[in-house]
């Protein structure tokens, strides 16, 4: 599967496999041209997903091959305990979470989970929680402050499902519970936006000491889409709406709501979630291992100071 | 008997006839003419079926707050526009439109008492840009729970909001996580929060503030929701059933703890803040 933007990517793709296979039936030798027409791959990758504009960026983060949670948990920790349900109502696998290992310690991972195909979908809700998902997060959260160990939280939603049940069992009570016990959370907590981070859905397993952004994930209050819908009358005005909302990596790592950026294998991580995995594990090792070493009065007073200082006003 | 309650018999159909305009409303929910000033001494709530009428929040801090006891503190906060957002209309011009109505960025923060407990009252208010939470609000908030806070008195909130501000885009989210962690700081001290709910709250604020009382309170028929009615009827590709995601809802589903009358609002706040915190003078 490529993206529309790829056109010209995937076009010098199919004239390497032509030649090979060419050279493969006739035996002519062609590894001259293929070296050349390989690096003039690599930097067209390397230019087109330095330039993506920000409704480029939304179909990356979105990628249907991009690595989820689970993918990368696999690759980054050893020793994956899932662990399922809220205790209350059942488990909701549009959040996956569990113990695992980063670096000799043990941690606990929260994280939204999409499906790779229709039928894991459906059994994971394209990644939408329900109120029993923020509910289950929350209790494993706590699970790990019992044991004095770190969290990781992997945002990757299209948001919170906007559903029946969704309202009857009080959806916007869990997200809110959660924002105001994570913040009150006495161990490190690092999040990681993966994919797309959309609105209270995402900040649900959001409130955390860090918030680290992949290359090419996105994070916004609203869907380009739905916020076109409302402020442009037409979801057609996406790309306007995804350029004004400033929520690519970048932007928001230059306005200090993301502190770090993870940087993504040329061409994204889905061609490559071995690369991109090595990549995430090193930076959150490194994040983690810096908030241990805080007191948890500190953790607590920099957490607070962090969420408290962010907006913009005029004071007249 | 307090005199909200005194008996007031529904007007008479002469009575209607040749009524300007400036001195009646009709109300939304049983269609009947309604004089003005005497909707007004009923806090806008229809004698005859008791629907809850939207008032500003300059009427909440009337209803709530002892008389003459409430002063606003950051009143001269104004909303920035940190993205430079422009959709059909510029983010300053929308600011610049909503300010020259008059009203307040959206919510009016203070100190006053309530039945003679000093507490700290925020009130949003729906009228500018669809009580949208942005900036402005959530730092006015935040800084009205410190207030609390430092002076160890009880916080109240009184929400009416479409949600975000999407036009400071994740500024706008992130102010449901700051004023999230403003109350858990407020629980952590012991200290009471108070969040009543009025028509319309949505959106983010209900996944914030609005949720996290120790005590919800909302006024009668009041919609709360997390998504809107409409987009959940998108989702699911069916009508919603009656009544879904009003405040008699909530309740039924253990999201609000009372529905509440609005002209029995303060009496009910504090009885509650004195069984919480306050005490008992006798």
């Amino acid at each position: 599967m490529h993206l529309d933007f790829e056109r010209d990517i995937v076009e010098i793709q199919e004239q390497i496999d032509k030649l090979l296979d060419l050279a493969d039936r006739r035996g002519i030798d062609v590894s001259d041209e293929v070296t050349v027409l390989r690096s003039k791959l690599q930097d067209l990758k390397e230019k087109t997903y330095a330039n993506l504009t920000p409704m480029e960026q939304v179909q990356v983060a979105r990628h249907s091959q991009r690595p989820y949670t689970l993918d990368y948990v696999a690759r980054v920790f050893t020793d994956w305990v899932e662990l399922h349900g809220d205790r209350g109502y059942r488990d909701d696998e549009a959040i996956v979470g569990g113990w695992a290992r980063l670096g000799g310690r043990s941690v606990m991972i929260i994280g939204q989970q999409k499906g790779r195909d229709m039928k894991e979908n459906l059994r994971r809700n394209f990644g939408m929680p329900h109120p029993e998902g923020y509910r289950k997060a929350l209790r494993l959260m706590q699970q790990a402050e019992k044991f004095g160990r770190p969290v990781i939280s992997f945002i990757d939603t299209p948001g919170a499902y906007p559903g029946l049940g969704s309202e009857e069992r009080g959806i916007g009570e869990a997200i809110a519970f959660n924002l105001r016990e994570m913040s009150r959370l006495k161990v490190p907590i690092v999040s990681v936006v993966i994919g797309e981070g959309m609105s209270g859905g995402a900040l649900g397993i959001g409130v955390t000491d860090r918030i680290l952004m992949l290359e090419h994930s996105i994070y916004s209050v609203i869907s380009p889409e739905g916020c076109a819908a409302i402020l442009w009358r037409s979801a057609e005005h996406k790309e306007k709406a995804a350029n004004a909302l400033k929520l690519t990596a970048k932007d928001l790592h230059a306005i200090g709501i993301c502190d770090e950026i993870v940087p993504e294998p040329r061409g994204g991580a889905h061609e490559d979630w071995d690369a991109a995995a090595d990549v995430l594990q090193e930076a959150l090792d490194r994040t983690v291992s810096e908030l241990e070493k805080l007191t948890v009065k500190k953790l607590l007073a920099q957490r607070w100071a962090k969420y408290e200082a962010i907006g913009a006003w005029r004071d007249s | 008997m307090a005199w909200f309650r005194k008996d007031k018999k529904p007007l008479k159909a002469e009575d209607r006839r040749d009524v300007p305009t400036d001195v009646f409303d009709k109300c939304k929910g049983c269609g009947e003419i309604l004089y003005r000033e005497r909707l007004a001494q009923n806090l806008n709530v229809c004698p005859t079926c008791g629907y809850h009428l939207r008032i500003g929040a300059h009427a909440y801090i009337s209803i709530l707050m002892d008389a003459g006891s409430f002063e606003e503190f950051d009143a001269d906060l104004r909303a920035a526009d940190p993205l430079g957002f422009s959709d059909l209309k510029d983010y300053p011009t929308r600011i610049a439109a909503a300010e020259a109505k008059g009203k307040n960025e959206g919510l009016l923060s203070g100190t006053g008492t309530l039945e003679g407990i000093d507490v700290v009252l925020a009130v949003m208010d729906f009228d500018f840009i669809g009580g949208s939470m942005g900036s402005v609000v959530g730092e006015k908030i935040a800084r009205a729970g410190l207030v609390a806070l430092k002076k160890k008195i009880p916080f109240m909130i009184v929400s009416a909001s479409g949600g975000a501000r999407m036009q400071e885009g994740i500024y706008s989210l992130m102010q449901m996580a700051k004023t999230s962690t403003v109350l858990a700081r407020i629980h952590d001290e012991g200290l009471p929060f108070i969040s009543i709910l009025t028509h319309p709250t949505t959106g983010g604020v209900t996944a914030s503030y609005a949720m996290l009382g120790d005590v919800n309170l909302a006024e009668p028929g009041a919609l709360i929701g997390f998504a809107g009615p409409r987009v959940i009827e998108e989702t699911i590709k069916q009508e919603l059933p009656q009544g879904f995601q009003r405040a008699e809802f909530l309740q039924e589903h253990g999201m609000v703890d009372r529905v509440v009358d609005r002209r029995e609002l303060k009496a009910m706040v504090g009885t509650i803040l004195r069984h919480q915190f306050a005490g008992w003078s006798d």
